[in-house]
């Protein structure tokens, strides 16, 4: 069936069966392949993205049910200048990512933490932040997290002397 | 790293000394002293670092393969262009762990070349550009320090031709490859621009200086780019042994440069194995027997083929393999069928029986390998000796790296072409040859990123190699073959299940001896070091062996040695009646760098300071891959039984901290993967097969449950250059569960701490 809906602001029409998941639309018919397939039950959230501004696991919705919504994915984070999102760049800052595979559901879940409540607190950081890191990167996360939302200092090490 | 799982590549002979070791060195017990062999094939293309140096066939091949126009390579190592950039190649993967940033910086400062015209690549998966340091590194590790020492040259170049490598693992690429290969070659180079440099300007080497990459001539105010003696220099011949900065010379080693790799892996512009596309790719994915050993026996395709997408079932001899248009019909298809497998004769095998077999081996078998010193027996019999007993258990672990495996094939004119992420490219190549029937070099093999490894991706237990080179090789079309979680989590390569039993006497609060007796496939003895100074020792090995395949685990057999000796060190502490840091410490040779770094984590961690109620404190201290890391968790029990740790330190001893900025990252990774297995992970059997199926039951530590901040502190010793990949885990399991003794009284002697808390 053909299904509508926009993604990073372009409205997209795919040919895909109703239970097809979000996530194999994105990476297979759309090639936006910054959305990763990590368990495919929900469990991990490296799949995550937004869904008309809401944090959705991609690999457990079927795109029947995305008809007619607004998808915004990791590519469509940065400015139409090409700056990253300041989540992104607090992730550049505070040197997140290890493997990084995980780290596209990490910041879109983080975005989404912060566009809803402006400057989160430990708590609610782990409340929202469930999605799965292998490498351990949680504590730089977390600072990142804090960092963008101006509640501590940027990492400041960045260059050799 | 322990043992090999290649036979065939042994040398048994060439490590024998040719005298016995020196009175000074204590005999050890039944040490075997053959050449282990790490991982798939050890290493090395062209020989040892000064016979390959000499090696200009490999050199020119290589110089082919990287050099372009207006670009002169330097061995298989570098390359300068003209406009001054340099190329540095990395035999390794950088799976995260930043060893191409490190490795690059280790280059650029003998160099002294201008950073930010430097770039680290992965080499291409050829020969050419297999790593000879890698041999000189791990061979004091597979022989003995003063075997190692006898090899001759030519003996080490047989070897080297004989067993092409480009592995990833053992926390290696700084300390071996940035130690031996990196250094000399930014050296060397270097000399040869200067060399290049006096002979254009007519001055004395000796009047010119580097930095920036410009030689200068200070007097005549003169100056040349790396750029503009590139040419020249790379015509020379190369100083073997070059000399290279003392500590206060360094500009860039010690320093926390970023890494070049994150900026795509914040915006999804990088392209892992599992992103790669062609035109016309189809995908697929697999199922294999779930009893490992097991056979396919037969499978109706039928109800594969009526779902839609699907063009193909492919049967292997133990697994099937459904071909679509993209993943979701291929595992729709695959969900479809009901394929028959046999159990490989496994049906018994259990997690309990598993324990069972390996108590039984410890309770009267005879020892595999035994390692130690000293009269244990004489100890535990002396009047007066207080012994103490107690036996611990570790479950399998699953590598659970975030990127389930992914390879693309495509056999195209007689050559397969293959893409995906795998520790050592060269052994990737091999296997999917033989697997697909055709000559190793109609296989070219692009290493991808990947997605986390810890140990999963060398190529002699990756099933997806054969499964995509078999595959490929009968589709006219590219395809890429995706496993689901479900089949990464019930066919890994886990660390093994293993159990243990520690004995020790006790005479005026000193252990007079100690034995370890533990029962699992691999002897550690060669790997993990016994730090604590005691008069009478034995570790003794027993080997079991379950139908699983046992992989290399981030920090491998550290993680579970590691576990029983610092578990059973509180224990013994307790029975002292001391405290366990001073309890430790009074057993660590005086003045010893293990001292150094206890000290440390003691101080920075305020291990003194009272804590509130339900809270306990736990220390731990293990060495493995060069490197010493001492760790302090705080940490309560939640209400379902589960750890919440507050609190963690670390401090490490590698040495030399290359970058600081990734160590530390390093270092915290493994700390939260080690209190991650030792909180809920664990790979059980029944019936020969794998329980657990993916994240709901094979549960990797959140961020809620993680500690908010880990310090850590690196203590700049001198010392030979660690590894940091590995050593942060194997001191947080047997923190953490010191930590609950201490808060609750009561003691985790099996993991996970979870299952324990249910049980």
């Amino acid at each position: 069936m053909a299904i509508a809906f926009s993604v990073n602001g372009k409205p997209v029409e795919v040919e895909a069966e109703a239970d097809t998941p979000l996530l194999w639309v994105l990476r297979e018919d759309l090639a936006l392949t910054g959305t990763k397939f990590g368990c495919g039950i929900a469990a991990c959230g490296a799949c995550s993205v937004h869904v008309d501004g809401a944090v959705t696991r991609s690999c457990s919705v079927p795109v029947s049910e995305i008809a007619g919504k607004a998808v915004t994915t990791i590519e469509g984070l940065k400015g139409a200048d090409g700056t990253l999102h300041k989540v992104q760049q607090a992730w550049v800052d505070a040197q997140v990512p290890q493997c990084g595979y995980c780290q596209s559901g990490q910041i879109m879940a983080a975005v989404a933490l912060i566009e809803a409540v402006g400057t989160p607190s430990d708590a609610q950081i782990d409340a929202a932040m469930t999605n799965i890191c292998r490498c351990g990167t949680y504590p730089r996360i977390r600072k990142a997290i804090l960092a963008a939302t101006g509640q501590a200092a940027a990492a400041t090490q960045t260059g050799a002397a | 790293m322990a043992d090999n799982p290649r036979p065939d590549l042994d040398f048994p002979e060439a490590g024998e000394p040719a005298a016995a070791p020196p009175a000074t060195t204590p005999k050890k017990k039944g040490v075997k002293r053959r050449i282990f062999l790490v991982g798939s094939a050890l290493v090395v293309g062209g020989g040892m670092f000064g016979v390959w140096w000499s090696d200009k066939a490999a050199g020119k091949h290589a110089n082919a393969l990287i050099a372009g126009e207006g670009e002169h390579a330097f061995m298989t190592w570098m390359k300068i262009a003209e406009d001054d950039a340099v190329t540095v190649y990395s035999p390794h993967i950088d799976f995260g762990q930043g060893s191409h940033t490190a490795l690059g910086q280790m280059l650029a400062d003998e160099l002294d070349a201008d950073w930010g015209k430097v770039r680290v690549e992965q080499a291409p998966a050829d020969t050419a550009f297999a790593n000879t340091a890698l041999a000189k590194g791990f061979l004091p590790t597979m022989v003995g320090e003063f075997a190692a020492g006898l090899l001759p040259d030519a003996v080490i170049g047989m070897m080297a031709r004989g067993m092409p490598l480009m592995i990833t693992g053992g926390s290696s690429a700084v300390r071996f490859t940035g130690e031996v290969a990196m250094r000399k070659t930014g050296a060397a180079v270097r000399a040869a621009l200067v060399a290049e440099a006096a002979e254009r300007l007519g001055v004395p080497a000796g009047e010119l200086t580097t930095a920036g990459s410009v030689v200068t001539h200070t007097k005549s105010g003169r100056s040349l780019r790396y750029g503009e003696l590139a040419a020249g220099a790379a015509a020379r011949s190369l100083d073997r042994d070059p000399p290279l900065k003392t500590r206060d010379q360094w500009k860039l080693i010690g320093q926390p440069v970023v890494r070049g790799d994150i900026p795509a892996k914040v915006d999804g512009s990088a392209v892992y194995g599992i992103d790669f596309t062609l035109p016309e790719m189809r995908v697929a994915t697999v199922a294999a027997a779930p009893v490992r050993g097991g056979k396919l026996v037969s499978v109706d395709e039928g109800p594969a083929l009526a779902v839609k997408g699907v063009e193909k079932v492919v049967k292997l001899e133990d697994a099937v393999i459904v071909v679509a248009k993209g993943y979701w019909q291929a595992k729709k298809g695959l969900d479809a069928l009901a394929p028959k497998f046999s159990d490989g004769g496994h049906a018994t095998m259990s997690t309990p029986a598993i324990y069972a077999a390996q108590g039984t081996l410890m309770g009267g078998g005879k020892p595999d390998n035994e390692g130690g010193a000293g009269d244990v027996e004489a100890a535990f019999g002396a009047a007066g000796a207080k012994i103490v007993e107690a036996e611990y258990r570790v479950p399998f672990l699953h590598h659970a790296m975030m990127e389930p495996f992914a390879m693309t094939g495509h056999y195209k004119d007689g050559t397969l072409h293959l893409w995906g992420g795998m520790q050592d490219p060269l052994a990737t190549r091999a296997k999917a040859a033989k697997a697909a029937g055709i000559d190793v070099g109609k296989v070219v093999f692009t290493p991808m990123i990947m997605g986390g490894g810890f140990g999963r991706r060398f190529p002699d237990y990756c099933e997806i190699v054969d499964q995509i080179a078999v595959l490929a090789k009968q589709l006219p079309y590219p395809v890429k073959l995706i496993w689901s979680r479900e089949e990464d989590v019930t066919h890994g390569a886990y660390r093994p299940q293993s159990s243990a039993r520690l004995k020790a006497s006790l005479a005026d609060g000193r252990i007079t001896g100690f034995r370890m007796d533990y029962a699992q496939s691999a002897d550690a003895e060669s790997e993990v070091p016994f730090i604590y100074d005691l008069p009478a020792t034995t570790r003794r090995h027993f080997a079991y062996q379950s139908n699983q395949t046992d992989g290399y685990w981030r920090s491998v057999n550290a993680t579970q040695i590691g576990f029983y000796v610092e578990s059973f060190m509180d224990e013994l502490a307790a029975a002292a009646g001391e405290e366990p840091y001073r309890f430790r410490r009074k057993h660590l040779a005086p003045g010893s760098r293990h001292i150094a770094v206890l000290d440390e984590v003691v101080k920075r961690s305020n291990y003194d300071s009272p804590l509130p109620d339900g809270v306990g404190r736990g220390i731990a201290i293990v060495e493995c891959f060069g490197t010493i890391v001492a760790e302090v968790i705080e940490a309560t029990l939640k209400e379902d039984g589960s750890p919440k740790v507050l609190k963690a330190f670390a401090v490490v001893d590698c040495g030399t901290t290359v970058n600081p900025l990734n160590a530390e990252a390093q270092i915290m990774g493994g700390l939260v993967m080690g209190l991650s297995s030792a909180t809920a992970e664990q790979v059980t059997l029944d019936k020969g097969a794998v329980v657990e199926r993916n994240f709901g039951d094979y549960p990797i530590l959140k961020a809620a449950d993680a500690p908010p901040v880990v310090d850590v502190h690196f203590i700049e010793s001198g010392a030979k250059t660690g590894g940091i990949g590995e050593p942060g885990l194997p001191p947080a399991p047997p923190a953490l569960a010191n930590a609950l003794a201490a808060a609750t009284g009561k003691r985790v002697r099996t993991l996970p701490i979870l299952a324990q808390a249910k049980a």
